[in-house]
């Protein structure tokens, strides 16, 4: 069977929760409409289907799109070697998606790096603490809103934030089409 | 002139009184587990990674891993960087094998401008000679580090040598002795130089009576053995639920690789074989890296004899900087010159996931592109990030002392645990 | 054999006797048993290594122990990235070291904060430690950081070794 047929069985289970698949250099996607039975089609999708290994779980940021964030879900399976990637969308009002963790173990550390750096909480994770950043951190780092300096945090005894001296360049750009005359710096004169 | 921050830290009487009050009003009957901190600072654990460990006497009841302590951006600083700007954070994600990491960055950015098949194949098997003398640089230091930790100091010192023989190697390659920056998008940066394949072969030779000899000192020795035999098993079902790849994966008996199951460059045409271990304990895991180190040895071999000459780029002049010669006289190409370099090379919208089997595991690079020439999200799939999850799981039971050979066998690098 | 003067001894009749400053010797046994103190945090931790390897032999220059406790050494190699996370640990462990102790700061992200110019790397350890030596070099070649042991060494040559404040 190949990815595409395997992602046709999901459809096929799930009916109109699915939508797709879509097909881009070689890899099949599906995206999930319902971002509270992911875990039901993740869990089928292992069981069923033998997608075994969780490859990834990551966290995209559409800032000014609604819904806000997106999961995908990258999986595989050993015994029929196929790749299959699951995308689900999460609001930003709502913020949670329920957790994968008692499907794949692999997820637990995974879900905690995207509580980290987005911000969406997972719903039954056994232990959803920060786990790049420190406890206690107040902000979200991979959110598109958050600035690559940094914004200065203090927190005695554990750790303290600066920003960078970035000096408005380089490297800090729009994703999307942008020259490099907007994104480094050029000979200034001198404004002290 | 950057600021300096003044911190003041509490001296140690005073930290241990100030937790011993906030004992008494715990649960723990904190007469019977003590809670030891391996620090992030400690000889053992491979970089900075800091394990909070719950100790009966000698034995583990509960471990925490805190990893994060050197977690720089990289994800987002990605964001805001070309392709091509970002290769050099590649190398610094596994800083033992940097023209692996070079090599699947490169190839997941080709996979999504779709150019991957149109690689010469010179460009490709030069590549596999970057994969396979990596990974027998990234072995070699795994088992030297693991050996010291164990006890056996001279290893390191004898498998350090080699690495320097790889160095020389990789400078005369690329430039850098690592953080190499060797691959772009669409090909590498330079071609090898004159006579370095006969080098290459050469080291070949010295590294197979190197691998012998480091086999000779620890494969039967009876105080490596007590140390490393059913230490640290997990079954093939738990690592394949835990996301394991690489030799930690190979080492419990699951016959997997991505160079065979999904072959990339020209490993299908290349003839291999992959070690697979039968217990899952810390002997079988580093078995299987001395025998993928000659494994590598025999490919590099292949690759010397069979690789073509031609083209080391792909002819596309919206990836690869075109000639100097033809920048300078023809327009189409200083047209060429300046989209690239202003504006980075133009991938359509899309997502794509590669997946590269590197020395640690599956260094894997997932690319959500809105177009131009920075990715929108790049998430790197690291395989230490992910290994390192089985250790709750897998440490209580153990004793201290084991810690460090598990640590050693998982061979993690933390700069790729957290990027 | 001495064919030129005399110099005010000679060692025939008193002995192989030097005689010299109490600062100069204390500082000469000091700048030629350096112990570092690997604050190996990133891929510059793999150069340190290989300076201490046996091609580029560190100990050569004294610096024979890389003893991981800050407190049997006296020079700290700060060798990687230093994140804001561990910026604390790495404070914690030079106030644990004694006196007379001494910072290098190898490579660009210790020194600066390298390339990394983002929200979580410290943008250079000196904004927390003094530090005595700045290595260039992403990462510095380990002959890079055995000159710096050898700046190092001069600089501790010249200390002046009765003075209360070590540390500024």
């Amino acid at each position: 069977m190949t990815a595409a047929d395997k992602a046709n069985a999901l459809r096929e289970k799930f009916g109109d929760l699915l939508s797709g698949p879509v097909e881009f250099r070689g890899e099949v996607a599906l995206t999930v409409a319902d971002v509270n039975r992911v875990a039901e089609v993740c869990e089928y999708a292992k069981k069923e289907l033998g997608f075994d290994y969780l490859v990834d779980l990551s966290g995209v940021d559409n800032y000014g799109d609604d819904p806000r964030f997106e999961l995908v879900y990258e999986l595989y399976g050993y015994g029929h070697g196929c790749h299959l990637r699951l995308k689900v969308a999460v609001s930003e009002e709502a913020c949670e998606a329920p957790s994968v963790s008692g499907v794949w173990r692999a997820a637990d550390w995974h879900e905690r790096e995207v509580y980290d750096m987005m911000g969406i909480r997972f719903a039954g994770h056994p232990d959803l603490r920060r786990i790049l950043m420190w406890e206690g951190y107040p902000h979200y780092p991979l959110r598109k809103d958050f600035p690559l300096a940094g914004k200065p945090t203090e927190m005695p005894d554990v750790a303290f934030t600066n920003p960078a001296p970035l000096e408005g360049g380089p490297f800090v750009t729009n994703p999307g089409a942008c020259s490099s005359d907007k994104r480094e710096p050029r000979a200034k004169s001198f404004e002290s | 002139m950057s600021s300096v921050k003044d911190i003041e830290i509490k001296d140690a009487a005073a930290r241990a009184a100030e937790a011993a009050a906030g004992l008494d009003a715990t649960d723990d009957m904190h007469g019977e587990k003590m809670v030891l901190n391996m620090g992030p600072s400690h000889p053992a654990t491979h970089g900075v990674l800091r394990l909070t460990l719950e100790l009966d006497g000698e034995e583990i009841v509960k471990a925490v891993p805190d990893v994060g302590y050197l977690h720089r951006g990289d994800e987002k600083i990605a964001e805001n960087m070309t392709y091509n700007q970002f290769i050099p954070y590649t190398d610094r994600l596994d800083y033992l094998a940097p023209l692996a990491n070079n090599v699947a960055y490169a190839l997941a950015v080709e996979k999504l401008a779709g150019i991957d098949q149109a690689l010469p194949p010179r460009c490709q098997y030069i590549r596999v000679i970057c994969c396979e003398l990596a990974r027998i640089s990234a072995h070699l230091l795994g088992l030297g580090a693991f050996a010291m930790d164990v006890g056996a100091v001279t290893v390191f010192l004898h498998t350090f040598t080699q690495r320097e023989y790889i160095y020389d190697l990789i400078e005369e390659l690329t430039g850098a002795r690592f953080t190499t920056s060797y691959t772009r998008i669409g090909g590498v940066s330079r071609d090898v130089p004159e006579g370095w394949l006969t080098k290459l072969e050469k080291f070949i030779g010295e590294v197979r009576v190197n691998i012998d000899e480091t086999e000779k000192l620890l494969s039967r020795n009876p105080i490596f053995q007590d140390r490393t035999k059913d230490i640290g098993v997990y079954s093939a079902e738990e690592a394949i639920d835990f996301g394991m790849t690489g030799p930690n994966l190979r080492g419990s008996g699951v016959d997997f690789d991505m160079r065979k199951a999904h072959p990339y460059l020209v490993y299908d045409q290349l003839d291999f074989e992959v070690p697979i271990g039968s217990k899952g304990d810390c002997y079988d895991r580093y078995i299987v890296r001395v025998e993928e180190m000659r494994q590598s040895a025999n490919l590099l071999e292949q690759c010397i004899r069979e690789i073509p000459g031609g083209a080391i780029n792909v002819d596309d002049g919206k990836f690869v900087l075109p000639k100097k010669e033809k920048v300078l006289t023809s327009m189409e190409e200083l047209i060429h010159q300046f989209m690239l370099v202003t504006q980075g090379t133009n991938l359509p919208p899309g997502e794509v996931y590669f997946g590269a089997e590197n020395p640690k595991g599956e260094l894997g690079f997932y690319i959500h592109s809105k177009g131009g020439g920075t990715p929108h999200r790049l998430k790197i799939r690291a395989p230490s990030f992910v290994n390192l999850g089985i250790l709750q799981h897998l440490l209580p039971g153990h004793m201290i002392s084991d810690v460090v050979a598990i640590l050693g066998s998982l061979d993690f690098v933390m700069g790729e645990c957290d990027r | 054999m001495q064919t030129t003067q005399e110099i005010g001894y000679n060692t025939k009749v008193e002995g192989d006797v030097t005689v010299t400053r109490v600062d100069a010797a204390l500082n000469w046994f000091r700048k030629n048993s350096l112990w570092p103190m690997p604050m190996g945090l990133a891929c510059c931790a793999i150069e340190l290594m290989a300076a201490g390897a046996s091609r580029f032999d560190i100990s050569r220059f004294g610096s024979e122990v890389m003893r991981f406790s800050p407190r049997q050494s006296d020079l700290m190699i700060v060798a990687g990235t230093v994140t804001y996370k561990m910026a604390l640990a790495v404070k914690r462990i030079y106030d644990q070291m004694p006196d007379p102790k001494w910072v290098i700061a190898m490579g660009a992200c210790a020194s600066t904060g390298g390339m990394y110019r983002s929200y979580a790397v410290l943008q250079g350890v000196d904004n927390i430690l003094p530090v005595d030596v700045y290595i260039a070099g992403c990462p510095p070649r380990p002959e890079a950081l055995l000159d710096a042991l050898i700046k190092m060494q001069g600089k501790v040559a010249k200390e002046d070794v009765f003075s209360t404040s070590n540390a500024d």
